[in-house]
């Protein structure tokens, strides 16, 4: 009879051949698990299902994510069945009872962006493996927004942008998990183009100022194609970095450029600091050309107005809504938001209230939160009542078509939040364009397993 | 022409910035020996002392008003200053109106107490360990206030106008006999004139003074002034107190041109020290004649012309200089040999 003796090297072997196997198990058995009762990733089992608010919680964009946190606070207290219902009241789709999503309370984790993709994708990552958010929504950023749009369509859960205006994030960049209600700047061309030429002509010379990143690029690309389309000549486009803070140096060529419009395609800080040191340098009291000299800031927020303060009076640009709307659901959100918080939402916040509402009532009709299956009850969706008249989310690129506000900052404010008059509601039909013409592919649905 | 004279405007008011930052930085440094990271916000601060003191003046009371409506549709409630009651409206609307170079005295005394508390409470605890260290130390205390700021004043940006009489531009051209084009805004000229009205006093200060001398001799040798006899110490402390009062007067008189917000000292500070070790550390004329040379080079960068052959200059041209001075001067324009060499 042979007799086995243990040597080292078996031991050794037996050792990692056991471990591997130890440490494979769980995925085996999981795996296994997971397939046969779930078709998708982070299934909620229990009677809660969370959600995964990712917001500028520091950084340059803080404010603007406090202001999407209260949005989502407050439209999972209407999912829930507290307060006083909010847009569920103007929504016309009702699938919602106020009873949760599919007969589960509506809980939900947040992250911190930063306003810096690495930091958001970890973020959101954190939510999805150890939070178990089925979906993933907010942001303040069009490279965050695209960033968090890759992780989550890789992960297999939902992601429902926040507060992002690049044409990529719904062209070349878009993915099937990814759906968008903010509007974007070739909807900004479009909508605005028209209301320069009435107020300042076809004869003009435009000088741009862009900041270094795929929003400014975007948003520099739609305003030259559609202010061109009039007849304007784009006589400078010049590219500034990212938070530059003093834009002097950029704003003195302007003055011997033979420009007489300034498009500032600045956000957030950047366009706060540019703008005010524009109209320290005196720009708009210039004449050039024989006309007025005038600046433009293709996208506005309140809360940027209220940095820059008394210099957006009289300024042209677009938004996709505001406080002062007067349809129903605008003026229950505005309510609700109101007497919560005691001040009016802002853009940011109206947009991520309607994406928490819009992906709970696609769930609510799919009757599952399986992502393929809550992305099918989305695309095509028409609805009304959540304060820009009727929506499409168009099924070619999950983004949303609705009408688009052209503002104009108040030449004498009541209030500290009465900085922007509503000048034209562009109709949707006049902002629809192909889904071709920004490019990418949707391709197909991932639910995670 | 007018575009180059216009550029060399902007250099001079970015340059002012950056002098006066890197002035404080300096004297830290040659006196204490100190990296101090936490500059930046001192000049954070001072620009918060700019916001703080408008907070200040528009204290108000409520008033319900009878005829107007707020954004609920509720009788709106308007908010009055207590200085417009106590005071008069012209009163009120002057102090309001000038509340910036007001603030500067506001700024003088907290920046001063900041200072000093700062050297006090913790630098000193750092002044022989090494630099690491104190950079460690000084950066975390940026990061600390700055949060602080942001937890009380929010993120966004907080506009300070200028005073009504200058917060237009002047046609700087018709003075010079050049286009009307150049035109320059009033408050940045004013910017620049106080900048270097300020850099004129502190170095009368070190020059004139019995104390400044104390404080240059120091520099040179804190080992030999000790021996004499003199508590060098208590002279450092209120150098640093010094350093903190003029990085936080450059960042109120800021505030016009740039609405301040709590990371605007961090922006500033790594620019700052380039001027530091560009100008010679330790070297107080070089800090000042490299944040002005350095701030008109940046601004030189960004003309469409030069950015046309090399793009992306502007964005680098500041660390490519300091490449090349360090390369060809070790030890900065003006930095001498023995001076910050350990």
């Amino acid at each position: 009879m042979k007799i086995l003796y243990p040597n080292r090297r078996k031991i050794l072997q037996l050792g990692a051949a056991a471990g591997a196997a130890t440490l494979a198990t769980p995925h085996f058995f999981s795996r296994g698990a997971f397939a046969q009762s779930m078709d998708y990733r982070n299934a909620p089992t229990g009677d809660t299902v969370t959600l995964g608010f990712n917001v500028p919680q520091t950084g340059a964009y803080a404010d603007e994510g406090a202001d999407e946190l209260r949005a989502y606070q407050l439209a999972v207290e209407h999912l829930n069945g507290e307060g006083d219902g909010g847009m569920l009241n103007t929504f016309s789709s009702k699938a919602l009872e106020g009873n949760g999503i599919n007969g589960k309370k509506v809980a939900f984790v947040t992250g911190d962006t930063q306003t810096k993709s690495d930091a958001a994708r970890a973020s959101a990552k954190r939510m999805i493996e150890n939070d178990d958010a089925v979906m993933i929504t907010g942001g303040s950023s069009s490279g965050v927004a695209i960033a968090v749009q890759g992780l989550c369509q890789e992960a297999g859960v939902i992601f429902m942008a926040g507060l992002t205006h690049s044409n990529d994030t719904t062209g070349k960049d878009k993915r099937a998990n990814g759906f968008r209600h903010f509007f974007n700047t070739e909807m900004t061309g479009a909508a605005l183009a028209p209301v320069l030429k009435n107020a300042y002509g076809t004869d003009r010379k435009a000088y741009h100022l862009t900041a270094d990143y795929t929003w400014g690029w975007s948003q520099e690309e739609s305003i030259k194609k559609y202010t061109e389309g009039l007849g304007w000549e784009t006589v400078s486009a010049v590219r500034t970095p990212l938070g530059a803070g003093d834009f002097s140096q950029y704003l003195t060529p302007v003055l011997n450029s033979g420009a007489d419009v300034l498009v500032l395609n600045h956000y957030g800080k950047d366009m706060v600091n540019s703008l005010t040191q524009a109209v320290q340098f005196g720009l708009r009291d210039k004449q050039v050309n024989g006309k007025d000299f005038v600046i433009v800031v293709p996208l506005y927020s309140r809360l940027m107005a209220q940095g820059a303060g008394e210099n957006v009076k009289g300024i042209f640009g677009s938004t996709n809504w505001h406080w002062s709307l007067q349809d129903e659901g605008s003026k229950a959100f505005v309510k609700s938001f109101g007497e919560k918080y005691g001040f009016p939402p802002s853009q940011a916040a109206h947009t991520c209230y309607s994406q928490a509402l819009l992906y709970a009532d696609a769930c609510q009709r799919a009757g599952t939160f399986q992502p393929s299956e809550v992305g099918k009850a989305l695309e095509g969706f028409e609805f009304d009542g959540l304060g820009n008249g009727p929506v499409l989310y168009r099924a070619a690129d999950h983004q949303c078509f609705k009408d688009v506000l052209v503002v104009k900052g108040k030449e004498n404010p009541s209030s500290e939040f009465d900085l922007l008059e509503v000048v034209e509601v562009t109709p949707r039909a006049q902002v629809e364009y192909d889904p071709e013409l920004l490019g990418g592919e949707l391709g197909p649905y991932n639910d995670g397993v | 022409m007018d575009a180059i004279f216009l550029q060399i405007l902007n250099g001079l008011d970015k340059g002012g910035a950056y002098a006066l930052i890197a002035l404080g930085l300096t004297l830290v440094f040659g006196t204490l020996g100190v990296v101090n990271f936490a500059h930046g916000a001192l000049f954070m601060l001072g620009a918060f002392c700019a916001v703080t003191l408008n907070r200040l003046l528009n204290i108000s009371f409520e008033r319900v008003s009878e005829t107007e409506k707020d954004f609920l549709g509720n009788p709106r409630v308007e908010k009055v200053p207590y200085i417009e009651q106590w005071f008069g409206p012209d009163l009120a609307g002057f102090l309001l109106d000038w509340s910036v170079p007001i603030s500067i005295l506001l700024t003088i005394v907290v920046m001063a107490v900041i200072g000093v508390a700062m050297e006090r409470g913790l630098i000193k605890h750092f002044y022989k360990r090494p630099h690491a260290d104190q950079i460690l130390v000084t950066f975390g205390l940026a990061i600390v206030l700055q949060e602080i700021v942001r937890h009380y004043f929010g993120a966004n940006p907080i506009p300070q106008p200028a005073p009504d009489i200058v917060a237009g531009a002047a046609n700087v051209g018709s003075w010079l006999g050049l286009g009307d084009n150049v035109i320059y805004p009033w408050w940045r000229l004013v910017y620049f004139l106080f900048s270097a009205l300020v850099i004129f006093a502190v170095f009368a200060f070190l020059q004139f003074t019995t104390f400044g001398m104390v404080v240059r001799a120091g520099m040179q040798d804190r080992e030999t002034v000790g021996l004499l006899g003199i508590n060098i110490q208590r002279r450092f402390t209120v150098v640093f107190g010094l350093a903190a009062v003029v990085a936080g007067v450059a960042g109120a008189m800021y505030t016009p041109i740039l609405p301040p917000d709590y990371h605007m000292g961090m922006d500033f500070l790594v620019l700052s020290f380039v001027v530091v070790v560009v100008g010679g550390m330790g070297s107080l004329g070089g800090a000042v004649l490299a944040g002005f040379v350095l701030g008109i080079l940046q601004s030189f960068a960004s003309m469409n012309e030069i950015k046309s052959i090399l793009p992306g200059i502007d964005q680098i041209i500041v660390y490519l200089v300091a490449v090349i001075v360090l390369l060809t001067r070790p030890r900065g324009l003006m930095g001498r040999r023995g001076v910050a060499e350990e």
